[in-house]
């Protein structure tokens, strides 16, 4: 029931919101309010582009839907399209009908489960596509990535706080990985077994992963006398 | 002094004002609608009675559930973790079940549901540890298909309905008060129609109860719903008419098995149900894998207790699998435990809906198996009957009770 999900909401001080609303109905109704227009402001973002796409065509779609979240499209033998800081993006891609789009950068923008049938559904021949450190994407997305098993070469999932092991398991319909990045996923309980359960997923795939150290937390009377670098933690 | 203290407490506002005795432990005098059963399907229809209400504060629910091991009270955790294995389910056919599979995926495609059909050389070619002797057909879930932690999803629930007022309390239905009435139908024949006015909510390890008054009763009990249908008079009277016929819900046993082995299927593993009835996922990182199978009716398990038969695994659920993945052959059990179905011995669908002489009980209960898949759905529908006075999204006609009496069958097949 509180703010927007963050872990440490918790362990900060409470709002005065939070306090009056433990006190007072009218509070409570109004908290439950905003959060209930914050949700429906995330759907707005990923709503369906369907109506688009009987004009423009599904390249142009997918396209448009990746700039609008602050995401990057590169077209196939063009350069990349990315918007500036204020939002903007030059809309000459919209001649683009017949193009392919073999690149998509969405590192951090707010795509969900629904903006993900804008994704691979118009897009049939993408071959890199980078979700880095997107706070919604999430196991239900991964599931519906196996449409662009013919063509996805490579697909980056570094730093993505929802994603766990459950939803790397649904990457086995990706035969056509070669390059796949799973470093840093808070949500994955063992890093280093999962990375070889998915090697031994998809073998023709290189897969990025943890540091190998990563976990491994010397006792104090083990550790070695002298250090030249110290193990991370 | 303490006990002057909360006598105070008890005489400050928005709290129960009882001049002779505390009674905070015990629910509440009056209900708009009490719910017996707080397990997934009565929890779903308490938070679509409270959604769908036309304002704020509209209805009082009131959840009873029987038996609870954790307290009542609220986690403050910021999301449900559903552990979502989207992994999709693989169901195979034999030669004479495949028209019935093709059938079935054809009619599943039609309403939106992303499932393919795969023949046994393609099965063969993208799951190499299986062993394709015998099957005719597959069907895979490509999409939005899996499974999921039923017990997180019930928590979650918990929390969401207690934070839109439901009141969930612990105890035990042990009466109804009814009272009667005769009425005509169109066709001039003379029916009892009987209302439950009360009900009698027993307290856990005491002779104390508490009557609520309430307008309507939905029995979500599960494995027992039968006996609570029976409290409030249903299946009294002569076997062949509408006041004799019994809901057909009884409590079923059924054993999951977990077991270990370190060659088996890897992290693609979808849940796999074979043509012989026994089925297997894969639950977690470290090769184990947790399947079971359900007996056929000669072999029914005796559902008075939860004990577990080890035999059962060994012989009737061990061969299929080893015949079906190989390398199960050298797998190890490492737990086992039993729980109940509400099984429907009529034709293994749910309940859903009002009783026709019996006006303000609905029920949503006897599911065998598949109540937690279909629970909002289920809810949605109860609490539009109850609000509404029929089913708007949905039409569950085919489920209601009236179907025992006329002796329309609504079989359900591939009961896992």
């Amino acid at each position: 029931m509180s703010e927007p999900v963050t872990p440490d909401s918790s362990r900060k001080k409470r709002t005065l919101l939070q306090f009056l609303s433990d006190y007072f109905h009218d509070i409570h109704a109004l908290r439950e309010y905003l959060l209930r227009k914050q949700i429906l402001k995330g759907n707005r973002k990923n709503r369906s582009f369907a109506d688009i796409q009987e004009k423009y065509g599904p390249y142009v779609t997918g396209a448009l839907f990746i700039l609008k979240q602050g995401g990057a499209v590169k077209f196939q033998d063009k350069e990349w399209i990315r918007p500036n800081e204020r939002g903007h993006f030059p809309t000459e891609f919209l001649e683009f009908r017949k193009v392919p789009v073999e690149a998509v950068d969405a590192s951090g923008c707010a795509i969900n489960y629904q903006g993900m049938s804008n994704l691979p559904v118009p897009l049939k021949e993408l071959r890199f596509l980078s979700l880095q450190c997107c706070p919604n994407v999430d196991d239900w997305c991964l599931s519906r990535l196996y449409l662009l098993a013919d063509s996805l070469q490579e697909l980056s999932l570094a730093g993505c706080p929802q994603v766990s092991e459950r939803g790397l398991a649904c990457l086995h319909h990706l035969q056509n990985l070669r390059r796949l990045d799973i470093s840093d996923l808070p949500a994955v309980s063992h890093p280093g077994l999962t990375q070889i359960l998915v090697e031994e997923m998809l073998p023709h795939c290189e897969v990025l992963g943890t540091d190998w150290a990563q976990g491994l937390k010397l006792e104090p009377d083990q550790q070695p006398q002298n250090t030249p670098s110290p193990v991370s933690p | 002094m303490s006990e002057f203290k909360k006598k105070i407490e008890c005489i400050l506002p928005g709290k129960q004002w009882e001049e002779l005795y505390d009674t905070s432990h015990l629910p509440p005098k009056q209900s708009d609608v009490v719910i017996v059963g707080g397990g997934i399907l009565g929890l779903s229809v308490a938070f679509w009675l409270k959604k769908l209400e036309s304002r704020r504060g509209a209805i009082r629910v009131l959840v009873v559930e029987q038996d609870h091991t954790e307290h009542l009270a609220v986690v403050d955790a910021p999301l449900v973790d559903l552990r979502y294995n989207p992994s999709g389910c693989l169901l195979l056919a034999s030669e004479k079940d495949a028209a019935t599979l093709e059938n079935n995926v054809k009619m599943q495609r039609q309403e939106g549901a992303k499932v393919c059909l795969i023949s046994p050389e393609q099965l063969q070619n993208k799951f190499p540890w299986i062993n394709t002797e015998g099957v005719a057909l597959a069907s895979y879930g490509m999409e939005d298909e899996g499974w999921f932690d039923a017990w997180s999803l019930l928590q979650g629930l918990r929390r969401k309905v207690q934070s839109m007022g439901v009141l969930l309390y612990q105890g035990e239905v042990t009466r109804f008060i009814t009272s009667s009435g005769q009425m005509q139908t169109p066709s001039g024949e003379q029916v009892v129609l009987r209302r439950i006015n009360e009900v009698h909510v027993k307290m856990d390890k005491s002779l104390e109860y508490q009557p609520v008054e309430c307008a309507a009763v939905i029995n979500a009990a599960g494995p027992w719903s039968g006996q609570v249908a029976e409290l409030a008079g249903i299946g009294k009277g002569l076997p062949g008419t509408l006041q004799g016929t019994k809901l057909p819900v009884e409590p079923r046993k059924r054993y999951v098995h977990l077991w270990h082995c370190p060659q088996g299927p890897g992290l693609e593993t979808p849940l796999v149900a074979d043509i012989s009835g026994v089925y297997f996922r894969r639950e977690g990182l470290g090769s184990n894998y947790l399947g079971g199978y359900s007996p056929t009716e000669e072999e029914e398990p005796d559902p008075t207790n939860l004990e577990v038969d080890h035999d059962f695994f060994q012989n009737k659920v061990w061969p299929h699998l080893a015949q079906r993945v190989p390398s199960f052959k050298t797998l190890k059990v490492q737990r086992s435990w039993a729980g109940y179905y509400d099984y429907n011995t009529f034709d293994q669908n749910g309940v859903v809906g009002p009783h026709p002489l019996v006006v303000n009980m609905y029920f949503a209960t006897g599911f065998s198996g598949h109540g937690l898949q279909h629970a909002p759905g289920i809810g949605r529908a109860v609490a539009e009957m109850v609000l509404d006075g029929q089913f708007n999204t949905i039409d569950m006609s085919p489920f209601l009770f009236t179907r025992f009496y006329l002796g329309e069958k609504l079989q359900a097949y591939n009961i896992l």
